[in-house]
Order: structure tokens, then sequence, then C-alpha cells
């Protein structure tokens, strides 16, 4: 594929300065060469599709000069799965099941929005006691998605020992994702009207104490990165999305926060689940460089680990399951619903014909628009800042090839 | 704890349609939602063509020639400066399937006439997409009708630099093409791939080359599920 024939949005710091070759200054015709080769031939890199940085099968065609980015195009498309064409030809049980792969970190996160969007047009609510289980399995797949994200990014930039404490720390918390549902990646628990099960005895101790790991684990990270030189080095003033240019691009979430942009679906959005009832905190960081989007999703990750605490504390007994026919049909109608997911905004516009299954799905989800400002972001940026922007950004290739 | 409300069961009874709530027929839209309908309307003019409320979100159908200029309104105007999506849909209804003997059980039907949703339309095609706003938190699905015959609507690229993908996304889906995008070409699917697989009258071919529920991995004969473990 032909980068060259690409139209590029000026930037200033993309500014490339041209070389000025002065014949009177060479002495031997070598040096002449060698300048003459420095000013011309833009070189070509192609970066993954297998590239660890890239959290699965994204490629990057990078066009250099030097080691400077003149134009970056990401090819996606190696993993898509057609999910928007297969919901119209599944009933929605079959689809929550296909919704889990989307995100493949949270998916907890993906079933969400989509059960909620059945129910809205269904006219039916899930019980108390099913809000609150959902809203707290949510938020354990918004900490075990930070999680590796906060170890991931320290090996990204060189640093081994997070990736470590990244791994091993999420693991106590898919651990008790599975303890509830079953399934450490796909739970497949939610159901239109409720949930699958009820939670085991014992499991809520258990989310108490993995609480504690989260928290410390937290504190482990901070002392490792936040202060350490090297990490500020590479990451302080790299990649720096300003506010109004990535919300025209639609980056959302974390990514968002970190450049000063105050909104969060949990509180701005249409009330969903039970975060009315829980008191948080809304991070935001004013940089918007790649140190603020680590600093966001570190205070994210506590704050989340807080909101699990408290509803624990509150969750309410009852049933977990709403009265609803034994085949799911909803009926006519369109629905838009989104959820602050743990990579951003994501959404479902449901339309129905009153049929077992949808009309048309489009999924909206946070990656797939988070990425599609690398063009722009990767502009005058040197190569190793594409790797640290890389993985700043935390995209999932699910999620963005759907 | 044990589930004390069985899933099913207790219910109404199968296949019934569980109806939306009394008055959802009325739009009735809220205060903020009428005051960007309002807003939109006084820009727009006749550009505007119809409204609707869709479970509290509002909904707007534009003239094909107003598509951009709804986009720059909603933009400058109404705060909305974040794009959430740029979609298409194809409101034909597809075929019924016709795959294995007996047809697929799992499978939706979809009723066969055509219907249109929230707004209405005047064809089968149409691009919708949704802006919100950060600051105010509201947001408005916007709706324009595209021409069957030469299925094309203007670019909003120019107003949202995040549409790019999304257009590109919606002509390799559903072959609408977008005046003004800078290069569309294939997002998602190989650069020689023919068709456009998101419309209704494109066929998803794995259910036309292996039956489903996979008849063929069924060992014995039909029948005798029973051994399989009557996975029902």
């Amino acid at each position: 594929m032909s980068t060259t024939d690409r139209p590029v949005a000026t930037r200033p710091s993309a500014v490339v300065p041209e070389i000025e070759v002065d014949p009177g200054a060479f002495r031997h015709l070598a040096d002449a060469q060698m300048n003459v080769e420095l000013d011309t031939g833009d070189m070509v890199l192609n970066l993954g599709p297998q590239h660890p940085a890239t959290h699965g099968t994204l490629r990057l065609v990078v066009r250099l000069d030097g080691e400077r980015v003149l134009a970056a195009d990401p090819v996606i498309g190696y993993m898509h799965r057609g999910y928007e064409k297969l919901t119209e030809y599944r009933p929605y049980p079959q689809i929550i099941t296909l919704i889990n792969r989307i995100d493949w970190l949270s998916s907890f996160a993906n079933e969400v929005p989509f059960v909620h969007a059945a129910e809205r047009l269904m006219g039916i609510e899930a019980p108390p006691r099913a809000v609150y289980i959902r809203t707290i399995l949510t938020e354990l797949s918004r900490i075990a998605t930070f999680l590796l994200f906060l170890g991931e990014m320290g090996l990204q930039v060189g640093a081994m020992t997070p990736a470590f404490f990244g791994f091993r720390d999420r693991e106590h918390v898919l651990n008790v994702i599975e303890g509830a549902t079953g399934g450490r990646f796909h739970p497949n628990f939610n159901r239109v009207g409720g949930l699958k099960d009820d939670l085991p005895w014992g499991w809520i101790a258990e989310c108490r104490r993995t609480m504690d790991i989260v928290f410390k684990s937290c504190d482990d990270f901070e002392d490792l990165l936040m202060g350490n030189e090297i990490f500020e080095a590479r990451t302080r003033s790299i990649g720096i999305i300003p506010a109004d240019v990535g919300t025209s691009y639609g980056v959302s979430g974390s990514n968002i926060r970190a450049s000063g942009v105050d909104w969060d679906l949990r509180r701005d959005g249409d009330p969903y689940l039970a975060y009315r009832d829980v008191d948080f905190k809304v991070w935001t960081h004013p940089d918007g460089d790649s140190y603020a989007r680590y600093w966001v999703r570190l205070q994210e990750t506590r704050e989340s680990a807080r909101m699990v605490l408290q509803l624990l504390d509150a969750i309410p007994a009852g049933p977990i399951m709403a009265k609803v026919p034994r085949v799911i049909k909803v009926p006519e109608g369109e629905c838009w619903v989104e959820t602050e997911n743990p990579l951003g905004q994501m959404g479902y516009y449901l339309v129905s014909k009153g049929s077992t299954g949808p009309f048309r799905t489009k999924i909206r989800s946070a990656s797939f628009s988070n990425v599609s400002i690398l063009p722009w972001l990767l502009q005058g940026v040197y190569i190793p800042d594409i790797i640290t922007i890389l993985a700043s950004l935390y995209f999932i290739l699910g999620d963005i090839d759907r | 704890m044990a589930d004390e409300t069985p899933p099913e069961g207790n219910g109404t009874e199968a296949g019934e349609v569980v109806e939306a709530a009394e008055g959802a027929e009325v739009p009735a839209l809220g205060e903020r939602e009428q005051a960007l309908l309002d807003r939109l309307a006084a820009e727009l003019g006749d550009g505007l063509v119809e409204h609707a409320e869709a479970c509290g979100d509002l909904v707007v159908r534009v003239r094909p020639d107003s598509w951009r200029r709804a986009a720059s309104v909603a933009r400058s105007e109404l705060g909305c400066d974040y794009l959430s999506f740029v979609a298409g849909i194809d409101w034909m209804p597809a075929e019924p399937f016709q795959g294995a003997p007996g047809g697929e059980p799992s499978q939706p039907s979809q009723p066969s006439d055509t219907t249109y949703g929230a707004a209405g339309s005047a064809g089968r095609f149409q691009v919708f997409a949704r802006v919100q706003s950060t600051a105010d938190h509201h947001g408005v699905t916007l709706k324009v009708d595209v021409d069957e015959s030469d299925p094309r609507a203007e670019s909003w690229v120019e107003v949202y630099p995040g549409a790019d993908w999304h257009e590109r996304e919606c002509w390799e889906m559903y072959g609408i093409s977008f005046d003004g995008h800078p290069n569309l070409r294939h997002i998602y699917l190989p650069s020689e791939f023919q068709g456009h697989p998101l419309r209704k009258d494109f066929p998803l071919l794995a259910r036309e080359v292996k039956p489903w529920p996979g008849l063929v991995d069924v060992e014995g004969p039909a029948g005798s599920d029973e051994a399989e473990g009557g996975d029902a």
C-alpha cells in the first residue's frame, strides 16, 4: 500500500527543516554524497501487525525522514469479525456471547450497554440487586483492564518490573470475576432483564480482600514509575492531544480526561447502573500527554476500587432477574445506549423491528475512534515515541476491528 | 445464594411481545431536547425534515443538501464538540434464510414489509450520526436520506476530522460515497473485496457454505441427539 499519495494534514511540529546543501562546503565527493543522501528519500517503516505494542494486529505504515515521522497510516482490519452483520442473524441471548469478544479485556462492560438497550426498548428494568452486581463487575473489569495497562506501559518504555506486577495483580481481579461469573475473560453473565446467577457464598469478602491488593498494586506502580526520571523523560510532553482535537476525533474515556475534558458518562450520561448511588471523583489532567494518560488511569484504578468497596457495602437483597418472557422479543423502535467503558465511550445504536433479533446494531467501540487520531498525532514524533504513544492510548484490537 | 426467581417460566408465555410503556407513541421531547431542536430548526430552516424522540434522545432527519451544514451547526451552535459515530443503515428487509433444510430455528425472522425507524426515511439507505457535547452532556442523532440509485452523502471530515474512518467504514459496508472525503478506500476489508457486506441483500457467506447450527457436527442420524446430551 502506498502512503505517498495520501494528503498530509499540516501541523507546526510536523515541519521538517530542509537541509541546505552548500557545494563549497565539501572537500570530498563522499561528503557531498552523504549530505545528499540525508536530504532525499523518505523511508517507509512497517510497524506490525505483530508488534507487541499493538495489543494484537494493528499495522502502522510510517513514512520517516531520518528518525522522524512524516506520516503514519494505521492499517486495521486484520481482526475484523463482522459483528454488526452477525448480530442481524442471531437472537439477543446469542449476541451477548458475541459482544463479549469486542473488547476482550473488559468483556463484562461490553455486555452492559447492549443489554440496557434491549431492556429499555422492552420497558423492563433489572432488579436493584442485579444492577448493583452489574456495577461491581463492570468496575472490576475496569480495574483488571487498567492494571494490565499500568504494568504494560512500563514495559513499553523499557521497565520490565511493572509488567510482572501488572499481570500478577490483574490475576487476583480476574479470579474474583471468575468466581462470580465462571469466566475469566468472557463472562457472558448478563441476561436481558438481569443476571445469570447470584453471587456465590464468600464472594463479597474475597472481593474486599482483592481491593486491598489493588490499592497496594497502585501504590507500587506509583513508586516504580511516576517519579521515575526515565519514565518521565519518555512520556512527558509526548503525544499531546489538545482537548478540542481529541473530541472532534471522538477520543473518549481516560484519553480525553487526560486532556482536561471533564466528561465521564458514569456521572454525566444518562443514569445507568448504580453510579448515582456511589460517591466518586472524575479525574482529569490538563497536560494531554502520555504521562497524563498514565496518571489518569492510575487514579481511576484507585477510584474504581473505592467504588467497588462502596457498592459491596450497599448491595441490596432481592431477586436478580426481572420477569421476562421466555423468548426475548424487543418491540419496534430504536435506542442509543452509551456507557463509560474502560477504554472510553461504548455505545450501541439498536434498531429493532419487533423480532427476536435486532434489525441493525451499530456498535460504537471506543478504540476505533481513539486510534483514528493516530495519523494526526504521530506526525513529527520520533520512532521510539510511537511506541510510547501507542501504549498510552491503550486500545484493544478487538475493540477497533469489531 | 440460590436463584430465587428462575429466569424462565414465571414470566409471560412464550413468544409474547412485551409492549413498551404507554405513552411512548407521543414524541414528548424533554426540555433540553426541545431547546436543541428549536436551535437546529432556526439554523437549518427547511433543511430539517422531521424529528422524533427515541428512548429520550432527539433524532433529527435533515435534507441531503443540509447534511454538512447540520454538522457545522451542531458543532458551533449546539456545542456538540464530540463526534460519536457516523454509520449507515439499510431499511430493506433481508431475504429469509434458505440454507439448511427446514431453516435455522434460532435465526430471528424479521418482518417482510419495509418500515422506517424514528424520524422516517425516504428510501432504503440512510446515514445516521451522533454528536455530543462534552461540556453540556447533551447529544443529538442526525439522519440523512441517501438515494438508492446513486448512494452518496456529504462528508463531515471538514467539520469533524474523526468522521474520516467512520465514513470509510460506511462506504465499505454500504457503498455510500461521501462527497468531499479525502480518501475513500477500504478500512476493514481487503482492497480487492467486492460487494458491500452490511447491505441486506449481501448474504452471510458463512451460513451459505455451511448450514448452521452445524448439522455436520452431529454424529449419528438426526433425531438421536439425546446421545449428544441434547443441548437444546
